[in-house]
């Protein structure tokens, strides 16, 4: 798929929590085909300290009115200007960008997330289901605080939470749910911290079962031009931002 | 979005904007930095690759270099640092898949060529002499990035008139320098490569930089140290390419922070012939067209009839009519 560079309109900033915001933004074209996975790499204007642009994984598209959403996380001063646009502002977007997820065969599987490492999930799920796939989802978080109405996941398939408090939930982290010993899944799906999806590989290694995960790395481009994203696999050197940030864990040599 | 943008960079240029470093004719004086264009087709989606006066491909080495361990990158006010350390898969993998893809757009690959050895300086250029559509070399004496070679070469006079000798010896067509920022004084190198044989200096290559985390007390870069570029580093470059273009008689090629028309003009009044655009692809990848319309909107407004009236046209203050380079 063509990759662009556009202005895209602000049309809703939704504060979800203390930490995460929703922004929905619209095309005046219609959208490129966008596959769970992708991401985009947005220019934060006004921002002293964001010179580059900031990656962000598509939340959720609705094709027909040509809008796009991203789910994100403050963690610093880009991500805070963003969360502070008003409607009617112009964000720029270099899209889509990246290897999406892939469909093995099989109908069940399992899509396993920590913190914002839910923002592919949804996307993902949709598609699932759109080939007669069904999705569960297990999402962990650090405490009721990340937590957000999870409707929109409900409508695709089950949920399960997990708190590290135990605030909200299942007490503790994602990989101690007892869903990932469940054997009637045919392959799972990972965002979230490193560690988390060491642990989720690790667990789909010892059943046999295909398992993908979305990498994060510091990207100055997005596109494959100036490999500074890249990462040692077990079949030589990638670019997080154009051979993934989706990758098989088979391929994944694990940092932590 | 796409379509209007796409009509407003195909103005008919009133000004004349070729240009000419060594053997090379450049249709404008825009060229994108090594390290930061890929090999050119990793922008084909965003605009026509074929308007640019030329590209400075990847780094190019004798075999396969894996690059540093990551992190590789550190953003900073007004740009970044990277310890990619000349990540490519060899000259002999550039000859047999990626020339055979480039080879057809209309515009000038000039390879950008790194070793740790002068024989491995030599090796790749002797090898890329043989391409038809590859019109010239940039030697690379100044990447910070790698253990050994690299900007020991430039920051080393004797060592970088050998290797540029020695490549000179063998490469028949245009041989650009590329040199290191981190020397103490530009002139002496300047001067010492062009008699070495080079038909042309590029500067700047990045600065040595360092990042720190304070909380978590550790370097951000995997390698500690990196290679700063992007618009922080722009005053610095301009320095330099004034200082070189008054040091020495061949064609000085400017670069270092520049993100717009006005940054590329810049480092033309200082004495630039041409310039090239690195860090400013990584935000906006189709930059260059706007700065190949800024510059030729520029030449119209100002009356110039060609932009190589442009090169050195600085006005001096009274009294420093005369380069004196400055020793520090
Ligand atoms: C392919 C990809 C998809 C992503 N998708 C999403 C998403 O959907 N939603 C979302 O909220 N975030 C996502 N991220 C992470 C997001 O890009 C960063 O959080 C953002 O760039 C931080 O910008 P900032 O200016 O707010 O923080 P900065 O000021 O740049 O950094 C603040 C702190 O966060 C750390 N940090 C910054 N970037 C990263 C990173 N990429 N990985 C780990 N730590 C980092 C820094 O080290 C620093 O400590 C994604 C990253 C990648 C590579
Ligand atoms: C990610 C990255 C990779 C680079 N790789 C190379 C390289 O392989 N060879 C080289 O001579 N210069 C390399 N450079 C240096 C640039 O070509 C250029 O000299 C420098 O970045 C300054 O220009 P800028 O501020 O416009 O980026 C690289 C720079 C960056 C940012
Ligand atoms: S971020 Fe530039 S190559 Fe991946």
């Amino acid at each position: 798929m063509k990759k662009r560079i556009e202005d895209l309109r602000l049309i809703e900033n939704i504060r979800l929590n203390d930490e995460y915001f929703e922004i929905v933004l619209i095309s005046g074209h219609p959208l490129p085909e966008i596959l769970p996975g992708q991401f985009a790499e947005v220019r934060v204007d006004g921002s002293e300290t964001t010179f580059l642009r900031r990656p962000f994984s598509f939340f959720d598209t609705e094709t027909e009115k040509q809008q796009v959403r991203l789910l994100i996380q403050i963690v610093g001063e880009g991500t805070q200007r963003l969360s502070e646009i008003k409607p009617g502002t112009f964000l720029n977007l270099i899209y889509p960008l990246g290897r999406s997820f892939s469909l093995p065969e099989g109908k069940k599987f399992l899509l396993v997330a920590g913190g914002v490492g839910i923002a592919p999930m949804l996307l993902l799920g949709k598609w699932l289901r759109a080939q007669d796939r069904d999705p569960v989802f297990l999402f962990g978080f650090r405490s009721h605080r990340q937590f957000f109405e999870l409707d929109r996941f409900e409508a695709l398939g089950e949920v399960y939470v997990t708190t590290e408090d135990g605030s909200l939930g299942v007490k503790g982290l994602v990989t101690a749910h007892p869903l990932l010993a469940d054997e009637g899944f045919s392959g799972i799906y990972t965002c979230g911290p490193e560690p988390m999806m060491k642990a989720v590989a690790h667990v789909a290694a010892e059943k046999n079962l295909f398992c993908e995960a979305s990498l994060e790395n510091t990207m100055a481009c997005g596109f494959g031009a100036c490999l500074t994203c890249a990462r040692q696999t077990t079949e030589g050197v990638k670019m997080v931002c154009s051979d993934g940030p989706v990758l098989n864990t088979k391929q994944i040599i694990w940092q932590t | 979005m796409l379509g209007r943008a796409r009509i407003k960079y195909q103005t008919n240029h009133m000004a004349d904007l070729t240009v000419h470093i060594g053997g090379l004719e450049l249709k404008n004086p825009v060229t994108t930095a090594s390290g930061c264009f890929g090999y050119g087709p990793e922008f084909t989606d965003f605009m026509d690759i074929s308007r640019l006066g030329g590209i400075f491909v990847k780094g190019t080495t004798g075999g396969l270099r894996e690059g540093n361990p990551y992190p590789r990158m550190a953003e900073t006010h007004s740009g970044m640092l990277n310890s990619v350390g000349l990540q490519n898969k060899g000259v002999d993998y550039f000859i047999d898949h990626i020339y055979p893809a480039i080879k057809d757009y209309k515009t000038n690959f000039i390879v950008n060529v790194s070793g740790s050895t002068i024989d491995e300086y030599v090796e790749v250029a002797e090898k890329l002499a043989g391409l038809e559509k590859i019109p010239g070399i940039e030697l690379n004496i100044s990447c910070p990035n790698v253990k050994e070679g690299g900007m020991v070469f430039g920051t080393h006079c004797p060592s970088a008139v050998a290797v540029t000798e020695a490549v000179r010896k063998i490469f028949p067509k245009t041989l650009i320098v590329k040199l290191s920022p981190n020397v103490t004084s530009v002139p002496e190198f300047a001067k010492a490569i062009e008699g070495a044989g080079a038909d042309a200096l590029s500067l700047i290559n990045t600065l040595l930089a360092m990042a720190i985390d304070a909380e978590k007390r550790k370097p951000v870069l995997a390698t500690v140290t990196g290679g700063l570029s992007g618009p922080a580093i722009k005053p610095v470059a301009l320095r330099m390419v004034w200082e070189a273009y008054h040091s020495v008689s061949i064609p000085v090629i400017g670069i270092g922070g520049i993100m717009n028309a006005t940054d590329a003009i810049e480092f033309l009044l200082a004495g630039a012939a041409a310039i090239q655009i690195g860090t400013a692809n990584f935000i906006d990848p189709a930059v260059s067209m706007k700065v190949i319309n800024g510059i030729d909107d520029y030449l119209v407004r100002h009356g110039f009839s060609s932009v190589r009236e442009l090169t050195g046209k600085l006005e001096l203050p009274g009294g420093f009519n005369r380069f004196r380079p400055k020793t520090f």
